[in-house]
Parts: structure tokens; C-alpha cells; sequence
């Protein structure tokens, strides 16, 4: 595949930053997807169907700007049949796809493939049934994080809440098993879809589990959430919804240095608390969010920390006390406590605005999505900052603290020759001593095209192999978005024969699986 | 059924060696506890995971381990324990392992709370039928890298593969618990009782049904330093109810009641408001039911007599799986019910073992 990169372009979250130039790439030619495209008109109607370059432009970067691909064709089905038509057709002509949500993913999993189709399911956002005496909502993939925590409102809610919800939506969600702020105590994605309609990468229709929970057998729903659109792609979603919590209790303790914040991180957990979120944010950040924000929080703090808990009244009160107690055995500079939604309001902005804000310190920025093992975090902490004095470059640090998950976004400024590949050169460097302490390359941003040089870090060859066989059991010609998560393009070989039977089955002995 | 060879290798390395080197068909075993619940098949080769039982790491202050497939389940637990950690799967015991748990996707009343094997394993290094030692996901709690190549393995029955370690999420152990329970004889109001728990905005650790000889009950259990002013609040909900502080006897019951030694228990997904349909059957069938009713799980437990009348009712209506079983009734179905998923399984399997030698 030929990823295009675009030296400048912030990758800033959904919607931020200055889109990428492309002036030099404006001249090429309409792609020739020859007859393919008149199936696509005839599968989703001729006005769903672009295929003029300045439409196309439109959707040739997700959220991380750094990557561009003009696809072939862009279609938006508006049905199950349509996307099956559209799949059909692709699968008809040899032609790769690849399926798009809200384009707000950061790790470039939906960037285009050239002379490809991308398949955007942005017409997609019905939500099907609330069914609330089983607690289970069933969606089309279009539909917005947001609208199904506000579909059962206000007793329940749908807790993975990744920071960009009021845009992404559930089939990007599933594709990379997004989290949240609040998935140390919830969970990801994975653990509330309960249910999926699948089309395959040739077509077939396949449904995965339901309502019910447990269906017999592998469990190949959970392994294709996560899987970024390379499976096949989400027509309908079945999702768990939980009651909300009876309380929740949030403040934000400031502290000299991430290290002493960590250590207080480790002292709330290992007392066991499982706060509903516990999120740090470092000097620079602080700084950036501040100016952006106007939050109130001190600019001289070396580490804010946000602590919240939810659940039972009586446990949450006695719980918060433990907490507020240990900040301030930690020698926490000021210790905020939210007295109302309004505060708590408050307190998170900051949070949520520490990406955007980013702007700020740099015209630039690089962010990563490492994870460690939160007892390592003094350990990553003091080498991430030996990097950055090694290149010469500033990184803010923001990150959900209880379960390691660090992004450390790498500033620099583009317009300067080289300082681009140095960013990416050192953000390199931080992914490696994450995973050298034991953690991962992406904790919820997903592989994509951003990360997958560094899978080799993390999986040996033969790991690699097995993920293989995977993708070959449901897309043996690798036309579902084709060039992600995988480091190295890989052959499917043949399977045996189109059905062969066992000896043992022939003889009545056993039953095939 | 022929007995057949039963190896047990001390590594990893060793038992993806001898399943590379078989020339017959294999079957993995663990602690032997559920092996009745996969369809008797003449496996020319058994590969035992019972030396496989190092726990590898006990990482205390990140909350997770790392443990061959052969540890028995009580000797993780009895370590963790040690930390005031648990892992949150509390199936039956009976000698269980780890790997077990896993392939069979097996699970207690914590699952309510904490998820169930899919929810908890983190990370998995398996041996495929080709020795070929692959693992997937990692260390740590949260990670999207790669193929969650581990969930597949949950409820495989040791079909595509074995597994040789599983690297899982730990969670604090309750400082105490307490439980409030409530009775009643009929089935609608003893749902009705359930379905206002699970829809309550309270949080338990533990919501379980029981229906026993034309009586029910519902089980709420809290934990934590307040867990009595917790399930004080679940009396209040529901009503007539009493608080059990020393309720260790009473969730311990609800997992026995998962098995049947001699009898059969079928294992029951549907739905929260499927309840009063499942205590009917179970009523009108003297059998036993045990559940998550927040979950939709169900067991439904015969101890004597003639199964089949109960099975036909469960299948009329429910994806209904036979676990313990006695002569004549087939365990499973341990595939999809569905075609098209059906097919898919069917395309995994030829992609991990394509010369069926794990049965």
C-alpha cells in the first residue's frame, strides 16, 4: 500500500489541528475502478456513490492527519443489504475496502486504501431497540457513542466513554475495542458487545452471539471486536447497558512530580480502591489545558491528578475519605473535592482539554498510547524524559494512570526540516521502553497503520502466524482493510480441501467442530 | 471408549513438541473435572497439563498474574489471597485448573460483578496443533495490540489448541460482605424481586436466583467497608428481606448447585426476562435452578430420573448446553447455533488444525 505521509499536520484528536497539505498531490487523475463503480450506483443508489476527487479528499485521513490515501470510491450504504451489495461487489472485482465510522480513530485504522472502496457507514445511525428490562441496546454501527448512554438514560448508562464520544461511534468502537476514562473499572468495549451482524469479506452474512450471553462454542465475537475492520465489517450491535452508579465523588490533588502523583496511584489501588477513573496529567500539560481551559488549576504543579469514584453511597464516602487521606499523606500541594456537578464539570475539562490544548506548546504534537505496568511508572517516567533531552524535544505527559496507560505526546514543529522525523524517531523510542517494561504498544488507540512497525516488539514471528490464521479464516484474500495492524503483508495458504471429512467423522466417532 | 496414551510434559516447549509429534488424535486434560463435558471421542493421545502448574508471576501491585494452565484454580487463589487479592472466577471447584476454567468457560456467581474467563484473561500463550507457540494480548489490563487471539480459546474446549499460559486480571478482595436475601414461592414475584436488583442502582458484587423444591430465592451480595449498609439498602428494595453477614455458606451453595455428580445440569443462556418461563420448567420438572439473573445464566440441575422431558422443554425456547450429565444424554452442543457462525467456526478450526487432530 502506498501510505502517503504528509510532513505537517497536527495529530491532534477529532477535529483539531490544520488539515494536512496536499497541494502537491492535488493533479492525479480519477481512479479507474472500471466497472466496479456502476455496481456500487446500482448497490447504494448513484448519489451515494463519489468518485470526484474533492469528495474523495474528504475522507482520505481519519483522525490522525499524518496519513493520507484518496480511496477509489467512497460509498455510504444506509442498510445491511446495502453494505452486503457493496462487499459483494468489491469481492466480485478483487477490490480491497475499507469501512469507516466517524474518521475520528488516531491510528490511521481507517485511512483509505488507493483504488480501493472505502465504505462509510455514516447513514448507518439507527438505533434499532432499547430493550431496558434486559438491559441490551442494538445499534447500527453509525451510531454515536453518546446516543446510547443517552438512549437509556437516566437510570443507565454505556460505560466505555472514549474522550472523543460525542462524535466516534460504536462500529469504530468495536473495530478498536475502544476504552475510556473510566474502563479501569468498566471495562472496554469487548466486554459489553453482546452481540454482532457481521458482513464477511466476501460477502456472507453472519450473526455472532445475540442478546443472550455465551453463545456456544469459540468465542469469535470477542475476537473480532478489536480486529479494526479487518474481518469484515459491523452491520448491527448488540451492547450491554449497566445502571448507573448511585454516587460519584471526584476531586484533583496536585503534586510536585508525576513520580509522587504515581506513588499515590499505587497506594489508592493497593488499598483496595478501584476508582471509576484516576487520570494524571503532567507540568506541560497542566500548563497547556490551563490556558486552554481556564480551569483553575495551579500552573506551577508538577502533576495533577483526578480521582474519581462512583458506586454505592455508603461505600463511596467511606472510600473518598481514604482517598482525600492518602493525598494528603502523600504531601499534596492542594487537594480540590467537587461539591457539585458543576465543580466535578469543572475538574474535567482540563482533563478532556489537555489533547486540544496541546496546540499551545507546539504546532505540532505526536501522541502515543503506550502502556506499562503501573509499577514501572517512575522507572518510564525518568525515560521518557531522558529522551526528550536526548532529542531535544518537549513531551507533555497525560495519561489514565490506573491502568498504565500513558500518552505521551511528543511536541515539535513541523515547519522545521527534520524535526518531524526526529518526533516520530523519539515517540519510537518511548513505545520501545514501554514494552521493555513489559507493556504494550496501544492500550485503545489501535495498531492501525501508525503502529504497526512497532508489532514486532511485542510479537515474535510466530505469534504474528497465528494472528494470521485468524485473518485467513475470515478474509482469505485480505481485501478487508488491507495494510493495518499487521507489520508485513502475509500469504493466507490453502486449507485443505473445500471439505474434507475426518476418518473419525466418516466412522460416526466424533463430531466436527 | 479406548484408553489411550496419557503424556504429561514439564514445559510448554515439551507438550507443543509432543502435539507436533502426534500422529493420532489429541485431547488436552487439565485437572479432569469437566472432561465429561465434551462428547466422548477415542483420543489416541491425552496431553496433561498437571506439571504445567508454576504460577509464573503474582505482579501483587499491578494486579495481575501470569499462570500455567495446569495451576489449580484454589492454589492461585490461596496466593492471591495472601495479597487481599482474588481472581474474580469462582466456578465449582472440584480440582479445577486454570486452563480448564478457561476452555470451558466456566464461572460462579462473581461473574455478575467482575465479568466471566473472557473478561479476566488478559493475555494467552497457546501451542497449536502444528507446535507452532504462539501467544497473544500481554501483561497488562489494558491493550488493543493484535488479534485477541485469547478470547478465541475461551469456550474452545481445547479445540484449536492448548493452551500453556494465561496471563489474567486481578481485583482487590473485598475488607467484607454481606448479602441480602429474599424469598418467595412465587416464581413471577421472585423475578420481578431479581430483575429490580439488577436494575437497581446499587452495586453488588454478587445477584443470584435460586429455585428449589417449589421455593425461590434471590441473592444480593455487596462487598466492601460499608457491604452491611449496602445490603441494608437491598432489603429496603426488596422488602421482605433478610441481611446474611456470614454468607460465605450461602454463594458456596449456589456454586454447588452447578453440578450434579450423578444427575445432569444444563447450562442456560437467555434473558433477564426469561426468568419466570426457566423457574416454571424448573418447577414443573423438580429440577433445580441456579443463576445470574442480571447475566441471563442459568443452571438448571436434575439430579434423578429422566432428563430428556426437562431437556426437550429448556430447547423448545433456550440455547441450552448439557455439562454434567449422566449415561445416554449427549453433552454440548459446544458449537455455534447458528449457520453462518457455524460456518465461520468451522473456517477457524481448518486455519489452526487443519489435519483435525485435536478433537
Amino acid at each position: 500500500m502506498d501510505d502517503r505521509r504528509v510532513s505537517v499536520g497536527a495529530g491532534a484528536a477529532w477535529g483539531e489541528g490544520p488539515r494536512p497539505q496536499t497541494e502537491g498531490e492535488a493533479e492525479r487523475e480519477p481512479r479507474d475502478l472500471g466497472p466496479l463503480v456502476e455496481e456500487l450506483r446500482a448497490a447504494v443508489g448513484p448519489e451515494h456513490v463519489f468518485t470526484h476527487e474533492h469528495q474523495l479528499r474528504t475522507y482520505e485521513s481519519d483522525g490522525l492527519l499524518q496519513y493520507a490515501v484518496t480511496p477509489g470510491a467512497v460509498v455510504l450504504p444506509d442498510s445491511t443489504a446495502g453494505v452486503q451489495a457493496v462487499v459483494r461487489a468489491c469481492h466480485r472485482a478483487g477490490a480491497p475496502f475499507v469501512a469507516r465510522g466517524a474518521g475520528s480513530g488516531l491510528s490511521g485504522g481507517a485511512l483509505p486504501v488507493e483504488d480501493g472502496v472505502l465504505i462509510s457507514l455514516s447513514r448507518m445511525r439507527r438505533i434499532v431497540e432499547v430493550d431496558l428490562p434486559n438491559q441490551r441496546v442494538v445499534v447500527e454501527p453509525g451510531v454515536t457513542n453518546i446516543a446510547v448512554s443517552q438512549a437509556v438514560a437516566p437510570d443507565h448508562f454505556y460505560p466505555p466513554d472514549p474522550s472523543s464520544q460525542i462524535v466516534c461511534t460504536i462500529g469504530g468502537n468495536v473495530a478498536e475495542n475502544s476504552g475510556g476514562a473510566h474502563c479501569f473499572k468498566y471495562g472496554f468495549t469487548t466486554n459489553y458487545v453482546t452481540g454482532l451482524e457481521l458482513v464477511l469479506p466476501d460477502g456472507e452474512l453472519v450473526q455472532l452471539g445475540g442478546k443472550e450471553l455465551d453463545p456456544s462454542g469459540p468465542d469469535m465475537l470477542g475476537a473480532f471486536v478489536g480486529s479494526e475492520g479487518t474481518l469484515g465489517v459491523a452491520t448491527r450491535i448488540w451492547l450491554r447497558v449497566v445502571p448507573k452508579p448511585e454516587t460519584v465523588r471526584t476531586l484533583v490533588a496536585f503534586f510536585g512530580s508525576p513520580v509522587q502523583a504515581g506513588e499515590v496511584v499505587s497506594q489508592i489501588v493497593s488499598g483496595g480502591i478501584v476508582p471509576g477513573a484516576i487520570e494524571m496529567m503532567d507540568n506541560l500539560s497542566i500548563r497547556a489545558a490551563e490556558d486552554y481551559s481556564r480551569a483553575g488549576y495551579p500552573t506551577d504543579a508538577g502533576a495533577a491528578l483526578v480521582v474519581e469514584l462512583d458506586g454505592s453511597e455508603a461505600e463511596c464516602e467511606t472510600r473518598f475519605e481514604q482517598v482525600v487521606e492518602i493525598c494528603e499523606g502523600a504531601d499534596s500541594d492542594s487537594i480540590r473535592v467537587a461539591r457539585d456537578e458543576a465543580e466535578r464539570e469543572v475538574i474535567w475539562k482540563a482533563r478532556r482539554a489537555a489533547f486540544a490544548a496541546m496546540g499551545r506548546i507546539a504546532p505540532n504534537y505526536y501522541v502515543q498510547d503506550s502502556v506499562i505496568p503501573r509499577t514501572r511508572l517512575a522507572e518510564v517516567l525518568g525515560r521518557i524524559d531522558e529522551l526528550g533531552r536526548e532529542y531535544g524535544l518537549q513531551v507533555a505527559n497525560v495519561f489514565h494512570a490506573g491502568d498504565g496507560n500513558l500518552h505521551p505526546l511528543v511536541c515539535y514543529d513541523g515547519s522545521n526540516p527534520g524535526e518531524a522525523e526526529r518526533a516520530e524517531e523519539c515517540a519510537g523510542m518511548i513505545v520501545k521502553a514501554c514494552v521493555d517494561a513489559g507493556g504494550s504498544i496501544t492500550g485503545e488507540h489501535g495498531v492501525g497503520v501508525d503502529k504497526k512497525r512497532y508489532m514486532p516488539e511485542m510479537f515474535s514471528d510466530a505469534d504474528l502466524g497465528a494472528f494470521q490464521r485468524l485473518r485467513c479464516a475470515f478474509d482469505p484474500e485480505q481485501r478487508s482493510n488491507p495494510g493495518k495492524v499487521m507489520p508485513a503483508p502475509r500469504l493466507c495458504g490453502e486449507v485443505p480441501g473445500p471439505y474434507r471429512r475426518h476418518p473419525l467423522e466418516q466412522a460416526g466417532l466424533a463430531e466436527r467442530f | 471408549m479406548a484408553s489411550a496414551t496419557v503424556v504429561s510434559p514439564s514445559s510448554g516447549a515439551e507438550l507443543a513438541a509432543a502435539l507436533a509429534g502426534a500422529g493420532t488424535t489429541v485431547r488436552i486434560r487439565g485437572g479432569g473435572s469437566k472432561l465429561s463435558w465434551a462428547p466422548e471421542a477415542p483420543a489416541g493421545l491425552e496431553l496433561s497439563t498437571e506439571r504445567l502448574d508454576e504460577i509464573v508471576e503474582h505482579n501483587v501491585g499491578d494486579l495481575t498474574a501470569v499462570l500455567q494452565a495446569g495451576v489449580p484454580l484454589a492454589r492461585a487463589q490461596a496466593q492471591f489471597a495472601e495479597a487481599g487479592q482474588m481472581l474474580a472466577l469462582d466456578p465449582p471447584d472440584r480440582g479445577a485448573t486454570i486452563g480448564g476454567v478457561v476452555v470451558a468457560n466456566d464461572s460462579g456467581p462473581l461473574r455478575t460483578r467482575y465479568g466471566g474467563a473472557r473478561d479476566l484473561v488478559v493475555g494467552m500463550r497457546v501451542a497449536l496443533a502444528d507446535g507452532t507457540v504462539a501467544k497473544s494480548g500481554g501483561k497488562v489490563i489494558k491493550n488493543v495490540a493484535g488479534y485477541d487471539l485469547a478470547k478465541l480459546f475461551v469456550g474452545s474446549f481445547g479445540r484449536l489448541g492448548a493452551i500453556l499460559e494465561i496471563s489474567v486480571r486481578l481485583h482487590p478482595l473485598p475488607p467484607a460482605t454481606a448479602s441480602a436475601v429474599g424469598r418467595s414461592a412465587d416464581p413471577d414475584a421472585l423475578s420481578r424481586a431479581a430483575l429490580a436488583l439488577s436494575h437497581a442502582r446499587i452495586e453488588q458484587m454478587g445477584l443470584d436466583v435460586r429455585w428449589e423444591d417449589g421455593a425461590g430465592a434471590v441473592l444480593s451480595r455487596f462487598g466492601g467497608l460499608a457491604a452491611v449498609a449496602q445490603a441494608e439498602a437491598a432489603q429496603r428494595l426488596l422488602g421482605d428481606a433478610e441481611v446474611v453477614e456470614d454468607d460465605d455458606a450461602l454463594w458456596e451453595a449456589q456454586r454447588d448447585a452447578q453440578r450434579s455428580p450423578a444427575g445432569m445440569v444444563v447450562k442456560v443462556s437467555a434473558l433477564q426476562t426469561d426468568l419466570p418461563a426457566l423457574i416454571r420448567i424448573a418447577r414443573d420438572h423438580g429440577a433445580l435452578l441456579v443463576g445470574r439473573p442480571g447475566l441471563g445464566l442459568f443452571w438448571l440441575r436434575l439430579d434423578a430420573g429422566d432428563p430428556s422431558p426437562l431437556l426437550s422443554a429448556l430447547r423448545q425456547r433456550f440455547t441450552a448446553v448439557v455439562l454434567d450429565h449422566p449415561a445416554g444424554v449427549e453433552p454440548g452442543p459446544h458449537e455455534p447455533s447458528g449457520t453462518g457462525a457455524r460456518m465461520l467456526a468451522g473456517r477457524v478450526k481448518e486455519r489452526f488444525d487443519p489435519n483435525h487432530k485435536l478433537l
